[in-house]
């Protein structure tokens, strides 16, 4: 691509956390999702696992926060080319869940699923091993509705938009389905190293 | 030529819930993976903080209103900004867009367009992008934009003119004042201006609250209205929620939030 006349871009120290195409949102955190804001009380939410696994799974908030705890901190980055760095969330890894529920052997994709009916697919893989967490806690305090509170699931590695808000369950599948926005054309991985944002990347 | 509708999206082993509406159209992989060169033909300013860019884009395929693109911009040493950017133009601006950008304080982007862009400069352009707040222009559409939320929103109501269309369509548009309102001499009587903070004689000054909404769902067609809300993200949770308390169902509520 050839240099835009005139365009310098703001001074900026060299970042090596920062994949390709995104910059630095420092204290902003852009609220994007397609739908309305659910009105979700802590006490309504659950979280299931279901699908190819040994045993189906429902957790209540306070069965959820029964388990071990655990905390992300590191950096995010969404598709719409911003990205944070050193956020804190705090919650319960999935391999907790997914260790009482037990997928199957044939198990090689997820679809994560949101309590607004949001969806989107992920390899299993991207979910274990200390990859994904279910969290409530952002920074010390309880996660905003805006943000996908009381709950969403966070998979740091991937685009933001995996990263389900107000987040109900995972289902196990042993095929790849694309959710929401991989129906409207976005990447069906979405790794932000190799820059996979729109199908076809 | 403009991507078509589909209803049929791929099934999905979601549980089905209330709040989940399913895009409008199929999006072209090949169009949105594709960067394209865009040679900006024209600047006219609309608000003393907003101005229309308009661009040739040859190898455009097409979109639908509602639709946004993704614009990059490289600095000399190999540096990249690239942002989204709703297109404000009808599908029939045969190999053109237009987009509208607010002037964001210490912005980069917008920064660049508007002190330094001139006709002749090339930038490069991906897209359309999105199924999911396009309109085809099939169903009564509820528009509600602030700011430069109208954007995608004008779209909408110059494909609805451009094409003669019948179907009802509606605009609540809210601006700061009447100076700060883009696109205002071209609307027409299906919109209604709201001035947070100062208006012209005789109109009074205030949000878009409970009472525009329920005025606009009391005249609702038969069927009710596919909703679309744009702006900030602090508007479209305002307005997203006064739909909903008015009765207008989640799952037929778009919402496109600029960040
Ligand atoms: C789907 C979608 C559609 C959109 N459509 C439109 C549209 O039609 N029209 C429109 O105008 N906008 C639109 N936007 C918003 C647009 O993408 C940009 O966010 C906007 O133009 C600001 O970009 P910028 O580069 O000018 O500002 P940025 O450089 O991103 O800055 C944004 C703000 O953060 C501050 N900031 C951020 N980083 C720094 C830093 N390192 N140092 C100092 N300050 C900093 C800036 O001062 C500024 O206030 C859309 C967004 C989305 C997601």
């Amino acid at each position: 691509m050839n240099v835009t006349r005139g365009f310098a871009g703001r001074p900026r120290v060299r970042n090596d956390g920062l994949p390709p195409g995104q910059y630095d949102a420092r204290d902003d955190w852009p609220v994007l999702s397609a739908e309305v804001t659910p009105d979700l009380a802590p006490a309504q939410w659950t979280f299931t696992v279901d699908g190819l696994v040994a045993e189906e799974r429902t957790w209540t908030w306070d069965e959820a926060h029964a388990l071990p705890p655990s905390a992300y901190e590191g950096d995010i980055h969404c598709v719409t080319s911003w990205s944070k760095f050193g956020v804190r969330f705090a919650g319960v890894s999935l391999d907790a869940f997914l260790d009482l529920a037990r997928p199957t052997a044939e198990a090689t994709h997820a679809v994560a699923y949101s309590h607004t009916g949001y969806t989107t697919n992920l390899p299993l893989a991207d979910l274990t091993g200390g990859r994904a967490w279910i969290v409530w806690e952002y920074g010390d305090r309880p996660l905003p509705a805006e943000h996908g509170g009381p709950a969403r699931l966070i998979v740091p590695r991937l685009y933001f938009w995996k990263s389900a808000k107000w987040i109900a369950g995972i289902r196990l599948l042993d095929h790849d389905e694309p959710g929401f926005w991989e129906q409207n054309g976005y990447h069906h991985r979405g790794n932000p190293w190799e820059e996979q944002r729109y199908s076809g990347d | 030529m403009p991507p078509t509708t589909s209803s049929a999206t791929a099934s999905t082993t979601a549980p089905a819930t209330r709040f989940a509406v399913p895009g409008r159209i199929a999006v072209s992989n090949r169009a949105a993976a594709t960067w394209q060169c865009a040679t900006l033909t024209e600047i006219r300013r609309e608000t003393p903080h907003a101005a229309t860019f308009r661009f040739a884009v040859p190898e455009w395929t097409g979109h639908l209103p509602g639709q946004h693109l993704m614009l990059r911009l490289r600095a000399e040493d190999g540096y990249v900004a690239q942002r989204h950017y709703s297109i404000a133009s009808p599908p029939d601006d045969d190999g053109h867009v237009e987009l509208t950008l607010d002037h964001i304080d210490g912005g980069e982007v917008s920064g660049w367009f508007h002190t330094v862009a001139k006709p002749g400069d090339e930038v490069e352009l991906r897209g359309p992008l999105s199924g999911f707040f396009a309109w085809p222009g099939d169903r009564p559409a509820l528009l509600i934009g602030a700011g430069s939320g109208v954007v995608p929103l004008m779209s909408m109501v110059r494909h609805h003119r451009a094409r003669n269309l019948t179907v009802p369509l509606r605009l609540l548009v809210s601006a700061r004042g009447p100076e700060e309102l883009i696109y205002a001499s071209e609307y027409g009587a299906e919109t209604t201006a709201v001035f947070t903070r100062s208006a012209p004689e005789g109109v009074a000054v205030g949000r878009v609250a409970a009472a525009h909404v329920a005025r606009l769902l009391a005249d609702g067609p038969e069927g009710g209205w596919e909703a679309y809300v744009c702006g900030s993200n602090g508007f479209a949770e305002h307005a997203s929620r006064l739909l909903v308390d008015a009765g207008q169902p989640v799952d037929r509520i778009r919402i496109e939030r600029f960040g």
